[in-house]
């Protein structure tokens, strides 16, 4: 197979990682509306936390979409 | 890849030289690149309007100093509830990457000019940055009971052997991961937005069908340009969060 073939598999299979992220902010943000809709005067002072998780997290998938562009334009 | 008739993403990131001291016969290049143009652009930028704004030093603010008044206070915020009152010696530190990395980032958005947070060594080098005033700090400050940090606490003692080398890899991993979020983040935005506008240029070369097929990548850009907007900031946000609880770390080190 040539290399320029894997290179593009590569980058077609490492975008797969994004599911997880995907999951992840998911579960974030779903986690901060049950939370505020038990305890809605609390959900304010909770916003910068549910902003800081949710760049943390997103940040996982965005490392699998540098691996896909690293395999498209670096390599 | 640099063919004129197609739609080049990459491009934009390329360094050039604007003026250098040096060059080919001398055996050294000290070169001032446009990634050295932007940066000093960002922190004169910066300075100017904090000078500027806070010039009058009115006891009631007025528009200018009130935002910079705010920028102050969230930073502030920021620090003190992350690291606690002590932290806040590190206060000017923290206030000064959030500025440079939220100027850095926002500045990037212009059309035509040079994003310099989209390369890993300028973000390796403030993650680095970070990551020594931690250390160097964490050990003046606590000699060698710094160390405690990699003892959680309340793990039985039979555990421990597997949890400290744990916690070491997962410290060592901090500035690769600080750096490489904002990297990747500024790098997957700006090549995402060029390739929905190669989108509407290679879409409104068919015609007239073209056109009206190319409002789709059209508002698509407008919509990812608001997104990268929310990113630059939050990215600038995060780096200073996670700075200020890494310097808690450093300042009270158990967990």
């Amino acid at each position: 197979m040539e290399a320029e073939a894997a290179k593009m598999i590569g980058a077609g299979i490492a975008c797969v990682g994004m599911a997880g992220a995907a999951m992840g902010v998911g579960n974030i943000f779903g986690n901060f509306l049950s939370g505020a809709l038990r305890n809605p005067s609390a959900a304010q002072s909770q916003f910068g936390n549910l902003i800081f998780g949710f760049a943390v997290t997103e940040a996982l998938g965005i490392f699998s979409f540098l691996v896909a562009l690293l395999l498209l334009f670096a390599v | 890849m640099a063919d004129p008739n197609k739609v080049d993403p990459i491009h934009q990131f390329a360094i050039t030289d604007i003026f250098s001291i040096g060059g080919e016969g001398a055996g050294f290049n000290i070169a001032f690149t446009n990634s050295a143009l932007f940066m000093v652009i960002t922190v004169l930028a910066i300075s100017a309007f904090l000078i500027l704004s806070t010039g009058g030093r009115g006891l009631v603010p007025g528009r200018l100093q009130l935002l910079s008044e705010m920028l102050y206070e969230f930073v502030a915020n920021m620090v003190r509830s992350s690291a606690g009152s002590e932290g806040m010696k590190f206060f000017p530190f923290v206030f000064s990457l959030f500025m440079f990395v939220l100027v850095a980032n926002l500045l990037g958005m212009v059309p035509y000019f040079f994003t310099i947070t989209s390369h890993i060594i300028v973000t390796f080098a403030l993650a680095m940055l970070v990551i020594t005033v931690v250390l160097v700090y964490g050990f003046m400050k606590n000699g060698l009971g710094f160390l405690k940090l990699f003892v959680p606490a309340g793990v039985p003692g039979y555990v421990l052997p597997i949890v400290i080398p744990i916690e070491i890899v997962s410290f060592l991993s901090r500035p690769i991961s600080l750096s490489v979020r904002l990297f990747a983040n500024m790098l997957a935005g700006h090549i995402t937005l060029k390739v929905f506008a190669g989108f509407i240029v290679t879409l409104s070369s068919f015609g007239f069908v073209g056109w009206l097929g190319a409002i789709l990548p059209f508002s698509m850009t407008v919509a990812l340009t608001a997104l990268e907007f929310l990113v630059s900031a939050l990215q600038a946000y995060v780096f200073a969060v996670l700075t200020s609880m890494y310097l808690n770390d450093a300042i009270h080190p158990s967990h």
